[in-house]
């Protein structure tokens, strides 16, 4: 994985450091030393803001910290654990966040392959979809809300009007729970197709067009030929953007937050927000630890897990 | 780890499918092209329909909410969004804190990068399996912890605290370790014969051969961090000191009447990195796939 320099040694003392090395296999002292120069400021970064916080959140778990005041407060063992474990709202709201994972992971994994599929085989205008379908990724997620919350107002919405126009009642998108997942849903798949959609298109531009040459001599249609060449050689790509996707989706709090504050009556607040409320509303730090550190402790086996599984598997084929 | 920066394949055949020859082919073709295009466009109506409301009269939009004309459009409703809110402080904090950790998670990443490819030093694969590790790292679930550091360490409410959880991003360490790996070792070896030190072929050999990769992860953090909504939004807590994404959304379920002002701050929130986006659409969709495909 790492290509080695074999250089030995070069000829005169260089940068830092001014002795030849001695032997031929053992790296020069000064390219030791650089090799940690270049790595100590990224390390230090890593170590400080993205390890530390796993260990503070392990150590502030323990204790009944509470998020006003500085300091730990008292040891308390295992009982945020145990209080975490046995909270309704918390397993209502990680609930949520895989209702959520279960309604956009098939419409973001499949949708966004149908479309990259079929626009790849248009002659033109190629920029004219990217544009479309991947414009909104680079909206922030509060003027996204605020487009499709003017979109979904009862009466005067232009979604709540869309409903009408082709003789359906559109639900109440702020009063009702299902409503409400429905308004979420459609907005992520607006916001998010986008990214996928091109993860496909660059897969998709790797088959070579001698594939689909050789195939249309042998006179298959171009239904043939999704199916059985453009389909099979995108499954590699199709087992990444679900990773990715089923990752992100448990992941989701913005749209839920500011859309809808986890309404109506907290029917669709996901797990980051619930630490989110006891963490910083109610200031129960400790307890809101210990509710991370299970959510984070969930997410990373899913990631682990596919990571293995995706090795064993390119060692099978390999 | 099949993470290639190469450019666009901007010759590949277009034209396949196309000369497929028999009538059912074109059909099919023809249907696929209307149901492409009809959703494309249909993708477009939110972008559409806020310009569009953002330039009406509010008393227009209430009496007729989806007539998409107007008599008298007028800007209005844009001065009105840019004086009532600190628009312009949203933009700056913004743009400081997204340049600056674009800036910093380039040259860390790189650093390290680097070093894991043509340096050869006691602890490299250890340091390897860390980042690798990294890549699982959900840290978006971690801002409770976060928020507690940042607090005994007296950085809540400055840039710092937005800036420096996202320098130290390992898909970026990963980009770069691809793409210096492609680059001929017998250059850094030239460089070295030549008495080059390490700092300096790191800056004047591999990183001008790596604006690919280096552009791919420059994008990507820009418009991440941009577009961050949680961390600033605890870490950022006055008005002005916000940015964009926070801002913005203090103005849902605000004034219900105001459809037009609204409109014109999602707008306006929403036009910066689009204009790059249109500028750079091939660069971004491209640099996405790139660190997308871990």
């Amino acid at each position: 994985m790492t290509t080695t320099s074999s250089l030995g040694r070069p000829a005169a003392g260089v940068g830092t450091s001014s002795t030849p090395a001695r032997r031929s296999d053992t790296p020069e002292r000064g390219e030791r030393r650089a090799g940690w120069l270049f790595s100590a400021p990224f390390l230090f970064l890593y170590i400080a803001f993205l390890v530390g916080p796993v260990l503070i959140g392990i150590v502030i778990s323990l204790f009944n910290t509470t998020t006003v005041q500085p300091g730990l407060g008292s040891f308390v063992g295992f009982s945020n654990y145990a209080d975490v474990l046995t909270s309704g709202d918390f397993w209502d709201s990680m609930w949520h966040s895989v209702i959520f994972t279960l309604f956009t992971t098939p419409l973001l994994v499949l949708l966004p392959l149908l479309f990259a599929i079929l626009a790849s085989r248009m002659a033109r205008g190629q920029w004219f979809y990217r544009l479309a379908y991947f414009a909104p990724y680079v909206v922030p997620s509060s003027a996204v809300c605020l487009i499709f919350a003017f979109m979904y107002t009862p009466e005067t919405g232009l979604i709540t009007n869309a409903f009408g126009w082709v003789g359906l009642t559109a639900p109440d998108f702020f009063g009702t729970t299902s409503g409400a997942w429905f308004a979420v849903v459609l907005l992520t798949l607006w916001w998010t197709f986008g990214f996928n959609f091109i993860l496909y298109t660059a897969a998709i531009q790797e088959i070579s067009g001698e594939v689909y040459e050789a195939a249309s001599i042998d006179g298959a249609g171009p239904w043939q030929q999704i199916k059985s060449i453009t389909v099979p050689l995108l499954r590699p790509t199709m087992s990444l953007v679900l990773i990715l996707q089923v990752l992100a989706s448990l992941k989701v709090f913005d749209q839920i937050y500011i859309l809808l504050a986890g309404g109506p009556n907290y029917s669709t607040r996901p797990v980051i927000q619930y630490i989110y409320d006891t963490g910083f509303t109610s200031y129960r730090g400790g307890y809101a630890a210990a509710a991370t550190m299970v959510y984070f402790v969930l997410l990373v086996t899913i990631s682990a897990a596919w990571f293995l599984l995706r090795r064993r598997r390119s060692a099978v084929n390999a | 780890m099949a993470t290639s920066v190469s450019p666009p394949a901007a010759d590949q055949d277009h034209s396949r499918g196309r000369d497929a020859g028999d009538g059912g082919a074109k059909a099919f073709n023809r249907l696929a092209a209307t149901c492409v295009t009809l959703f494309a466009l249909i993708w477009l109506v939110p972008f559409v329909w806020a310009v569009i409301t953002s330039l009406r009269p509010n008393g227009e939009i209430a009496e007729h909410p989806t007539r998409p004309w107007s008599s008298n459009f007028s800007l209005d409703a844009y001065s009105y969004a840019w004086t009532t809110n600190p628009m312009g402080w949203w933009y700056v904090n913004s743009f400081i804190i997204s340049t600056l950790a674009v800036i910093f998670s380039v040259v860390v990443c790189s650093m390290v990068a680097f070093a894991l490819v043509h340096l050869d030093y006691r602890g490299r694969y250890a340091v390897f399996a860390v980042i690798l590790a990294g890549l699982m790292l959900p840290t978006e679930a971690l801002v409770l912890p976060q928020f507690m550091e940042f607090r005994a360490l007296n950085l809540l409410g400055t840039y710092w605290a937005v800036i420096l959880p996202s320098v130290a991003l390992p898909v970026a360490v990963f980009v770069f370790h691809s793409f210096i790996k492609g680059i001929p070792v017998s250059l850094i070896e030239a460089a070295r014969l030549d008495g080059a030190s390490w700092w300096r072929i790191y800056y004047q050999v591999v990183m001008p051969l790596c604006r690919p990769a280096t552009s791919a992860v420059a994008i990507l953090v820009f418009i991440t961090s941009w577009n961050a909504f949680l961390w600033p939004l605890l870490v950022l807590t006055q008005t002005k000191s916000q940015t964009i994404p926070v801002g913005l959304s203090g103005l849902i379920g605000g004034s219900a009447i105001q459809y037009a002002e609204t409109m014109a701050s999602a707008v306006l929130g929403i036009l910066p990195l689009l204009a790059v986006f249109l500028v750079l659409q091939r660069q971004i969709a491209q640099g996405v796939a790139n660190t997308g495909i871990k």
